[in-house]
């Protein structure tokens, strides 16, 4: 924790420094620096093999940085001894097969040297406590990742990692986890949530942190990741006059036409009345009007497509 | 520690072969205590073997213990698979993002080796006394207290092998594997000394192979059988010099001690360096 100007608290849960992992003469992770502060939801975006799950296996300890470092809260504690304040599931979900769900969570505790008795609550939160007596290795894909998720929820951890929680699911599965996991959310936990899903991230994070071939390309908040101000879908009657009156309004930067239906890219805010009443008086009456801003997925695009 | 050993054994407990390994381990110990009743005939006289001396004290702590030894492999299996199945399972891993150091890791392994072995000298313990004041011709305090070192040694014997397959379940990965590279390494040295023996001299060969991890396990217990007071009986008619070593001598315990910890350290330096 550290103070901000004196009068703003903000709780640091954990810092990157300059984080670099190399496989021989593969950069998988490269200076890579960003912190995570409480309270938010941080998504960590970018293609497979860009670097994500390298990143995260440095910070949980099982994969050694080639340099840089990183710290967890202040940094006054050993990294297995704060690891016991987070709950984190990578890649795809260990257990000891030959134990049932309860007794699997129960080694969970004994290890995060925690008291046994959330079991039942948090196989509840993930809709598994009908199946607590059934052994890990009778479990499908969708039910091994809940646990996961029960078993990194049993310390109330300060932060939830989820590595690509959604992966290898099907639609009902994917439903289910987003639930979970928009629930915790709503409970005040900070979340990292990496994926290459940016529909996921997009539906539940406040925060992102893009990452491509191991470098960072963009840490912050999600609104502003893109200095745009959005585009207007437009259609009317009067098809040639509105590309020319577009053409002269001077907030529009550009404009695409595919089948009678005008984008228009703004460069500066404008809002759909003030618009909609410029065209009217230019005697234009429009029949479709819709004011969007670009959805993470073009953003994302956008912003990986200016490194080619 | 406590906590450490309260998980490993949490995961033994659960699991169902390493339970009947340990158990089937014991049980077969336990019938050392058989060997009392095997008789049989060289020519017109019968034999039977608790009446040729080996269940006297002292004598009987050096048979017992060297009959025992030789049943280690089946714990070795359940020390093998305990270290593979966490691999396989990729429940270090899992582990280690729950909390557990790499350090704490490896020792909750050898703490484990190390009650294993306690429990089976502890069992050896016991059933000694039964054997022994069941057959023994002579049940003196003093005498009975006497060797006693030899229970010692099989308790280090058992910790360096044991250590010796957890190193080995680190290195390689699969339990298969790793008790296969335990049986190479095994012939390993026996040839090494072999070749040594017969391109040198016997003395070299003897010097060099008692530095090796199972030889110098192998040397903290000799074998027992020329002790046995027919055959030294019958040595001595035939005037043929058997005399034999066989005290548990203090270089013989620093030697293995030595391999336990470059064992455990090579273990853990090995996971440190390692990416999961």
């Amino acid at each position: 924790m550290y103070v901000n100007s004196k009068n703003t608290l903000l709780e640091t849960i954990l810092t990157l420094n300059n984080l670099t992992k190399h496989y021989g003469r593969v950069k998988a992770v490269n200076d890579l620096s960003f912190t995570i502060e409480k309270g938010n939801v941080y998504g960590i975006l970018g293609p497979n093999g860009s670097g994500k799950s390298t990143t995260l296996g440095m910070v949980l300890n099982v994969v050694n940085a080639t340099s840089g470092d990183f710290k967890w809260f202040d940094g006054s504690d050993t990294t297995h001894n704060a690891l016991k304040k987070v709950g984190a599931i990578i890649e795809r979900p260990n257990f000891y097969p030959y134990m049932t769900a309860a007794q699997n969570l129960k080694l969970v505790c004994t290890i995060k040297g925690i008291d046994p008795s959330k079991i039942e609550e948090k196989l509840e939160t993930v809709h598994l406590l009908d199946r607590k007596d059934s052994k890990f290795s009778t479990f499908s894909l969708g039910m091994k990742q809940r646990l996961a998720i029960a078993s990194a929820l049993l310390n109330d951890p300060e932060i939830l990692i989820l590595d690509e929680p959604t992966n290898g699911l099907d639609p009902q599965g994917i439903h289910q986890i987003r639930e979970i996991i928009k629930k915790i959310a709503s409970g005040g936990t900070t979340i990292l949530l990496a994926s290459h899903l940016l529909d996921e991230v997009e539906k539940v994070c406040s925060h992102v942190v893009i990452i491509r071939k191991g470098v960072k390309l963009y840490a912050g908040p999600v609104d502003e990741l893109n200095a745009s101000h959005g585009f207007f879908e437009l259609r009317c009657e009067k098809h040639q006059e509105l590309l020319q009156a577009l053409e002269a309004h001077p907030d529009f930067a550009s404009l695409k036409d595919e089948n009678g239906l005008v984008t228009a890219f703004l460069k500066n805010p404008l809002s759909a009345e003030a618009l909609n009443s410029y065209l009217f008086e230019k005697g234009i009456i429009l029949s479709h009007l819709v004011m969007r801003k670009e959805s993470l997925e073009e953003q994302f695009l956008q912003l990986t497509a200016k490194l080619n | 520690m406590l906590r450490l050993l309260t998980i490993e054994f949490y995961k033994l407990k659960h699991s169902r072969s390493s339970k009947v390994l340990s158990i089937a381990y014991f049980v077969i110990l336990s019938f050392i205590a058989l060997i009392a009743s095997i008789e049989f005939n060289i020519g017109d006289i019968q034999v039977r073997i608790a009446d040729q001396g080996i269940f006297n004290f002292p004598f009987i702590w050096h048979f017992n213990t060297w009959i025992a030894a030789t049943l280690k492999f089946f714990l070795a299996i359940v020390i093998v698979s305990m270290i593979s199945n966490e691999y396989s399972n990729r429940t270090l891993k899992q582990n280690l993002i729950d909390g557990l150091s790499k350090k704490e890791f490896i020792l909750s392994k050898f703490y484990t080796v190390v009650a294993f072995s306690l429990l089976s000298t502890l069992f050896i313990l016991i059933m000694t006394l039964i054997l022994g004041y069941s057959f023994s011709d002579y049940t003196e305090f003093s005498i009975v207290t006497r060797e006693m070192e030899f229970l010692f040694a099989y308790f280090l014997k058992l910790v360096g092998f044991f250590s010796f397959c957890l190193f080995l379940g680190v290195l390689v990965k699969r339990s298969a594997f790793a008790l296969g590279f335990l049986f190479v390494w095994w012939i390993f040295e026996n040839i090494t000394y072999g070749i040594l023996r017969w391109k040198i001299s016997e003395n070299l060969a003897d010097a060099v192979v008692q530095f090796f991890p199972l030889e110098s396990m192998k040397n903290l217990i000799n074998l027992p059988f020329q002790r046995l007071s027919f055959i030294e009986t019958a040595a001595n008619q035939l005037q043929a010099d058997i005399a034999i070593d066989y005290a548990v001598h203090w270089y013989e315990v620093a030697i293995v001690s030595v391999w336990v910890f470059i064992f455990i350290y090579g273990s853990y330096a090995l996971l440190k360096k390692r990416d999961l």
